[in-house]
């Protein structure tokens, strides 16, 4: 409808990134069927991502994977009303023109699918649907959002209920950021190689204290003490993946996990929360998968 | 010379942090309000953008959906944008299951009138009561459908379609002027919020 009116402009980098600033203080989840997807709404999700395996699977059964099936995200999209995003490998840019042409709210460029290009990142700038992108360091986050990502999320181990890497990643980003504020002007003409990042970029997150675009932690929360934790650490939502439907409770834990995060500081109410959840997920710890099994090194 | 405006941001979930700043660029005392006792002494309040099904089952879990109808039935002026007028309007088509408002705002509101993020967009649009051209973003917005007796209406877009109106203490928009950096509806809200201390 926009089309027939001039003044009107959709998919302005504002537009793409106020979804994200609206998805900030919320819990986006895994959903691999519609059921999954309404339990999740009800559960109080800002948004679902609409998957054929959560990580966790995909760890455990191997092969190459990849976008889901169209049906299965239509699927989904009928039975929620908050936004759907879905997954393309990275450096898929086909695989993100079919989800534009699906009408998903997000795409998300993950790390948890098989990469489809070692060397490059989708070109985001050329689609109408807002990005969302892993990045484990402050380099890696800003390199994302010169190729167009508007919003990031730390990436975190996924599939393994091990929230170490989480918490390693949102540490590393925010203390890189503080680092940058902490510099003169000359500095940050060195900082910006270091970095690996445009230099007009580095000079706005060193001069705000704070990325361009909403940052969100993903990889490894399974609890309500895990979502609230990336709060605290600065985190401004949390995906969790396979934390909830692999649990004994999905019900309770997804409510309990949306409690946490929007009571991220009341240690009070964090510890109601985690009452009677049931059986968390049995999860792996990151020390015990070998290297190449590692999503996070995925991405560069 | 006006007394300070008090005014909270129900900080719950969603563009909470973009109010604060507008509301502290026009002179607002702001609060985040996150719990019942949070609303002791406001002038006025905020409802800001997010998902309005998350927002409406976060305020039932904090125990904020009954102190703060209670505050608006008594006139506490309120301003939501987006989410934030879905929670305030009497009636909203294609509610999440179990979904509910506050309700006061005598107007009929459609939820994610446009459709997908695709069709969000940003626009200038003309608002009775502000001298220039509002900077308004749209985003996966509702859209106000009926409006009810003695409910103005503050702007439209080029199309017709009612995107602002105000019914005594309360002010709803279908967009974000938080995220446009223009703070000229939170200087018209701050407006109504002094008046009402005055009156």
């Amino acid at each position: 409808m926009t089309s027939e009116n001039p003044t009107q402009s959709t998919a302005t980098t504002r537009v793409k990134r106020g979804l994200a600033d609206m998805l900030k203080g919320g819990v986006i989840m895994d959903v691999v069927t519609p059921a999954q997807a309404r339990i999740a709404e009800d559960a109080g999700a800002v948004a679902v991502m609409a998957l054929e395996r959560v990580p966790a699977d995909i760890r455990a059964q191997g092969g190459v994977a990849r976008m889901s099936d169209p049906d299965l995200i239509d699927a989904i999209r009928a039975e929620v009303s908050i936004p759907v995003m879905a997954k393309a490998r990275i450096g898929h840019f086909v695989e993100a023109q079919v989800l534009g042409a699906l009408e998903v709210d997000f795409i998300d460029e993950s790390e948890v699918l098989s990469p489809a290009d070692y060397v490059n990142h989708i070109n985001k700038w050329d689609f109408d649907v807002p990005f969302v992108c892993g990045a484990t360091n402050l380099g890696e986050a800003l390199r994302r959002i010169t190729e167009g990502a508007a919003m990031i999320r730390s990436k975190g181990e996924a599939g393994t209920g091990d929230v170490s890497e989480a918490t390693k990643h949102i540490r590393t980003i925010k203390s890189q950021i503080r680092a940058l504020s902490a510099l003169n002007e000359d500095e940050l003409y060195v900082a910006a190689k270091d970095l690996q990042a445009p230099f007009d970029l580095v000079v706005e997150v060193a001069r705000t204290g704070t990325l361009p675009v909403v940052l969100f932690t993903a990889g490894g929360v399974a609890t309500p003490a895990d979502a609230a934790m990336m709060m605290q650490l600065g985190a401004d939502g949390v995906f969790v993946g396979s934390g909830i439907f692999k649990s004994g409770n999905p019900e309770a834990r997804a409510a309990a996990v949306v409690k946490a995060t929007a009571a991220f500081n009341d240690p009070a109410v964090i510890a109601q929360a985690s009452r009677g959840l049931g059986e968390a997920m049995v999860g792996i710890n990151v020390a015990d998968l070998p290297a190449p099994h590692r999503l996070a090194e995925r991405g560069w | 010379m006006s007394s300070s405006a008090r005014i909270g941001v129900l900080a719950l979930q969603g563009g909470v942090s973009e109010h604060i700043e507008a509301l502290t660029r026009v002179g607002a005392e702001v609060v985040a309000v996150r719990t019942p006792e949070h609303l002791h002494g406001l002038d006025g309040i905020v409802l800001p953008g997010g998902e309005s099904s998350v927002l409406d089952k976060l305020l039932r879990m904090f125990e904020l959906r009954d102190p703060l109808t209670a505050l608006l039935r008594g006139g506490l002026p309120a301003y939501g944008t987006c989410a934030g007028l879905i929670l305030l309007a009497d009636t909203v088509l294609d509610l999440a299951p179990g979904q509910q408002g506050l309700g006061g705002l005598p107007v009929t509101v459609r939820r994610n009138a446009f459709g997908s993020q695709a069709h969000s967009f940003e626009t200038e649009l003309a608002f009775a009561g502000i001298d220039h051209p509002v900077r308004a973003t749209f985003i996966r917005a509702p859209l106000i459908t009926e409006v009810g007796e003695g409910t103005d209406v503050l702007a439209r877009l080029a199309d017709g379609g009612v995107v602002a109106t105000r019914y005594r203490n309360l002010l709803g928009t279908s967009f974000h002027p938080e995220l446009t950096g223009d703070d000229s509806v939170h200087e018209y809200f701050v407006e109504m919020v002094r008046a009402a201390q005055n009156g």
